[in-house]
């Protein structure tokens, strides 16, 4: 050990790699090379996983959307093609029949998949806007930002069918003077006078969700609408460690039950399983990162590899050298550790420039992807990640090191300086 | 200083071997200034590497200032290279991208000597051999004669028992091999021992002793009026 911290080697070893620049720089491009594809790859993969995660963060991971369609199998006297409904009591029996939910909301909705969007009011600004109504346990589900100052549907809210409304960013733009608060201001909706309780934040996530989307209780949307007990559609989220396709098996099952549907009918009921589509895109990213780590590995190990070979031919190049310096007392472990230091030296300078030269261009990536809707975000690489990198680099240009170190040392110094 | 006794060295080439060196028996008191003499073949080079520990001997025995220079590995053999030779080459044999300091530095650098006394050595050392001016030039910057005392300084430097001369003055014209041998000979004027091997009659001549080799064994052995190089230097 002392011989690494003994400045002498340090002299010798930039002397030797110093006065053989374009050898030195050749040798350094190759691993710089291996690192760089690494560090930028497995950053890229990174900044994909990230990108992805934040595009459904707003969303619960493990949670289904199930609507229902029409029959397409006759069951118990009913005939084919009759038109299903959800109801509110499938949510009781649901949330009772099926241990895996975790939360389950019902909503309806007006402008988003059918009818026209409502009309809103305000003085002599109007506007339309899509209506849903909504449980408060929506936002366990789908979080809601809400601004400061307002508030989410509550449950007082539900049981005396309040009339109030949460409004988009847009629509309190449209109909509002900048810097004018509207909680607590009333507007008409489809001519029914609400009080607005908050203004939620839009976050872009793909989905049908808007910026101008406006929510109202359940129970003041069923009155307003003449819909009864009539659910658009379901939003359930599982639990985290639940199997989300068995859930939306179940779920199904269930309301086939129900609604007395032929248990082998497929199209009577709808689903879009984001949870199975979230499993999917995180997959893609894991075998992204893990690609990125295979190939990157597989890079830098050619680049050590080409460190060994460059070493090779320069023990080759300096067998003389190397046998005057036997000659005049260096002992054959001296020249070795001398040869392998270089090794190392050299590959952990072109590992530190490849590592910041990586960082540069996801750097820049993750610049010019920014504001545009290409899901990459944070493009890191965990510190534990460039170490290994690192670790490896040092072991395997020791283990390189050793192949042009064993051959200079195995060459007697008398056939070393006999060598013209 | 050096001893020895019965010295065998033969070569495997393919399946016969070539026997070298037949019996030598060969003693070298300190401070004598010998010359090794003999055709291409008679196996003087092959003697001096023995001598310099670069190759091993097959039979026989090899005392170097009182140490038996025996079974030795390379570690071994390295630093006793170190500690009791120094060696000049037919070829010069510096380190081409050391400048003359630095390759005058190198075997204190084996030794363990730390930077600044190293420099402040390898400078004296050039100053002996006239070269203080040169210290910074590389030797592809220097002229033959210069790169062979830039050798000699560097085998000084280590301030050897024996210093060894494989043909010193072999890639040098005669004025240069003369100044070269003047060198020399006030190297030894100083005490040193120095072995001389080489063909040419008149750089024996400025030796104090010659050794003649003749297909492995000495065939003759006399001392001589030493030629002083300095008469032929102007």
């Amino acid at each position: 050990m002392r011989f690494i911290f003994d400045s002498n080697t340090w002299q010798e070893i930039f002397g030797s790699i110093g006065k053989n620049k374009t050898r030195t720089i050749i040798t350094v491009i190759g691993v710089l090379w291996g690192i760089f594809i690494y560090i930028a790859l497995a950053g890229a993969a990174k900044g994909l996983d990230n990108g992805f995660e934040r595009a459904f963060e707003s969303t619960a991971m493990n949670s289904m959307f199930v609507w229902a369609q029409s029959t397409s199998m006759p069951y118990e006297g009913f005939k084919t093609g009759r038109p299903l409904q959800l109801k509110l009591k499938d949510v009781n029996t649901l949330k009772n029949r099926i241990p895996e939910i975790q939360y389950i909301a019902p909503r309806n909705a007006k402008g988003v998949f059918g009818g026209a969007p409502a009309t809103v009011v305000r003085g002599q600004k109007t506007g339309t806007s899509p209506v849903y109504g909504d449980y408060p346990i929506y936002t366990k589900i789908a979080t809601k930002k809400i601004f400061d100052g307002g508030r989410f549907i509550n449950d007082a809210d539900i049981d005396q069918a309040r009339k109030v409304v949460v409004i988009g960013e847009r629509t309190q733009k449209e109909i509002f003077e900048i810097g004018e608060n509207p909680i607590g201001e009333f507007i008409k909706v489809d001519n029914i006078y609400f009080q607005i309780v908050g203004v939620h934040k839009f976050i872009p996530g793909g989905g049908f969700e808007s910026e101008t989307d406006m929510y109202i209780p359940y129970t003041t949307y069923k009155k307003l609408y003449n819909t009864g007990d009539n659910v658009d559609w379901l939003t359930i989220a599982a639990y985290d460690d639940a199997d989300v396709i068995q859930a939306e098996k179940d779920v199904k099952n269930v309301l086939k039950s129900i609604h007395r549907v032929n248990p082998d009918d497929e199209r009577a009921f709808g689903a879009f399983n984001l949870g199975e589509i979230f499993k999917r895109i995180t997959g893609f990213a894991k075998g992204l990162t893990f690609l990125s780590l295979i190939v990157g590995i597989a890079t830098i190990l050619a680049g050590v590899i080409s460190i060994g070979n460059i070493l090779l031919i320069s023990v080759k190049e300096r067998t003389k050298e190397l046998g005057v310096r036997r000659a005049l007392g260096a002992t054959p472990s001296e020249v070795r550790n001398q040869i392998i230091l270089e090794s190392v030296f050299l590959t952990i300078v072109a590992g530190i420039l490849g590592i910041i030269l990586g960082a540069m261009v996801l750097r820049l990536i993750d610049y010019l992807t920014q504001g545009t809707d290409f899901p990459y975000t944070n493009p890191t690489l965990p510190i534990p990640y460039v170490l290994g990198a690192l670790a490896i680099m040092v072991i395997l240009g020791t283990l390189i090191g050793l192949i042009p170190a064993q051959r200079a040392v195995s060459i007697k110094p008398i056939d070393a300086l006999r060598e013209e | 200083m050096i001893e020895i006794k019965n010295l065998h060295k033969s070569y495997k080439m393919g399946s016969n071997t070539l026997h070298v060196l037949k019996g030598i028996n060969f003693n070298v008191e300190a401070g004598e200034l010998v010359a090794i003499m003999g055709s291409s073949g008679s196996g003087k080079s092959t003697l001096l590497n023995i001598l310099g520990m670069l190759d091993v001997l097959d039979e026989g025995s090899y005392t170097l200032d009182g140490v038996p220079i025996i079974n030795l590995n390379e570690t071994k053999a390295a630093q006793y290279r170190n500690k009791f030779l120094g060696f000049v080459f037919q070829s010069f044999n510096l380190i081409n991208y050391k400048n003359a300091m630095e390759n005058v530095a190198l075997p204190l650098y084996y030794q363990g000597v730390g930077r600044k006394e190293r420099q402040e050595k390898a400078l004296k050392y050039l100053e002996q051999v006239g070269l203080k001016e040169w210290a910074g030039h590389l030797p592809s910057e220097l002229s033959g004669g210069q790169k062979q005392r830039v050798a000699i300084a560097r085998a000084l430097a280590a301030e050897p028992k024996v210093l060894m001369a494989d043909e010193p003055t072999g890639a040098l014209d005669s004025k240069t091999s003369y100044e070269v041998m003047d060198l020399i000979q006030k190297i030894n004027d100083a005490g040193n021992t120095i072995l001389v091997v080489t063909h040419e009659p008149d750089i024996a001549a400025m030796c104090k002793r010659i050794v003649h080799l003749k297909d492995g064994v000495i065939v003759e052995d006399k001392k001589v009026d030493q030629v002083r190089a300095s008469e032929y230097v102007q």
